[in-house]
């Protein structure tokens, strides 16, 4: 939703905002100001901000969120590893930015594949933000690559409402969590344009989850988010993961076509230089 | 706990505003919240009374507006009002349903006294 056009005037608040409703009336000696902005105003134009990076570039951004240890960074891996087989048609530079609260272990792991990683730690923040993201780009130089994974903060509350410019929200569910987990955190797997049932290896020992349930409570959310159920150890899945990855980078760049991004501007003051704006040392 | 960052990027536009009209002090912030925003009014109202402290908004007062979760059915086009995680039409119960409000955090108003202007 935009501050700009008006449909930040929803079903939900113009009845308020309308001549009777209730926020149009001020109390005499007062001055009311009507806002209508998100509360995440400078996350939200940050964010679109690191959108236009990415675009301006042809890099896809998906920002991968889960609970801790559903399989992000085992995800990842497998992915890399995929990608990295030169037997693979569809051959991907991949960067990746890791959001933890403390350690760089997330980010050796990757980096282990010969993959850049760059590791954001967020102290006690259980959630990255538009602005860490835009940190950490200062240090990845985009031009380099065509897919940026941004793996949040393990955690299916706070991620879902901060938007950090990406693309499309990939949310794992992972089949030791249970597949009521859609029905719990609603809010999270709305956002998602994918859900992902990880560890499927471990489903005929764990034979309480049932992919169906996962599917049917995603369906009571009103998901349309397409579901792939995979495993990183055994790769079970990891091709339709793989496909659907090329698509959106194809679907990507079509879209870019339509819609060139122009210029790199900057509506706001900035106190530092970009890494694609420096000279190069 | 996200509620204290949202509660920090709220009073930064709220101090903002309140800069920009040249108030002397806020009265009252509103906003609106729905039930899929992710936001928790009770959390949102704690954290709120702590990250006023020191603000032109010290003593303004947090109305929060709890808005309604109404979807739109994409097969019989009905409207129901539902629950956060049973988002399924109330008509025909089909799935296939838009959310047309519930999911905003919104800065909806500011209420501000004016510095008096001293008479001619």
């Amino acid at each position: 939703m935009c501050d700009t056009c008006g449909c930040n005037i929803t079903h939900g608040n113009k009845g308020l905002i309308q001549p009777g409703g209730k926020l149009h009336k001020t109390e005499s000696g007062r001055e009311a100001v009507t806002v209508l902005h998100s509360l995440l105003h400078e996350n939200d134009h940050t964010a679109r901000h690191n959108r236009d990076h990415f675009d301006y570039h042809n890099v896809l951004a998906i920002n991968l969120m889960s609970s801790p240890g559903a399989g992000k960074t085992s995800l990842l891996e497998a992915t890399i590893q995929i990608l990295n087989d030169d037997a693979n048609q569809n051959q991907l530079r991949i960067a990746v930015i890791e959001g933890d609260l403390e350690t760089e272990n997330d980010a050796e792991r990757i980096r282990k594949h010969g993959v850049t990683a760059i590791q954001i730690t967020t102290g006690s923040a259980c959630h990255l933000d538009a602005h860490m993201v835009h940190e950490a780009l200062h240090n990845l130089d985009l031009s380099q690559f065509d897919i940026v994974f941004i793996e949040n903060v393990g955690n299916l509350v706070c991620p879902a409402s901060f938007d950090l410019g990406q693309h499309l929200n990939v949310t794992l569910l992972s089949v030791p969590e249970g597949d009521d987990k859609p029905a719990k955190y609603p809010v999270m797997f709305r956002t998602a344009d994918l859900v992902m049932i990880s560890k499927c290896d471990l489903l005929p020992v764990l034979d309480d989850f049932d992919p169906e349930k996962a599917e049917a409570y995603l369906h009571d959310i009103a998901s349309t988010a397409p579901i792939i159920a995979l495993s990183s150890k055994d790769h079970s899945g990891m091709d339709v993961w793989i496909e659907w990855l090329a698509h959106q980078i194809e679907e990507r760049v079509r879209y870019l076509e339509k819609h060139p991004v122009q210029v790199h501007d900057h509506d706001h003051h900035h106190e530092h230089m970009h890494n694609d704006e420096e000279t190069p040392a | 706990m996200h509620e204290l960052a949202i509660c920090q990027s709220l009073m930064s536009q709220v101090t903002e505003i309140a800069r920009e009209h040249d108030a002397q002090s806020v009265t009252s912030v509103i906003v609106g919240i729905g039930p899929l925003s992710g936001v928790e009014a009770r959390l949102l109202k704690n954290t709120y009374s702590i990250a006023r402290a020191g603000t032109v908004a010290e003593n303004a007062e947090l109305v929060i507006e709890c808005l309604p979760l109404r979807v739109s059915c994409t097969q019989c086009n009905s409207e129901s009002e539902v629950l956060p995680n049973k988002l399924t039409c109330k008509q025909c119960g089909d799935w296939r349903t838009t959310l047309i409000s519930g999911d905003e955090m919104m800065l909806l108003k500011v209420e501000i006294e004016k510095q008096m202007k001293s008479e001619k």
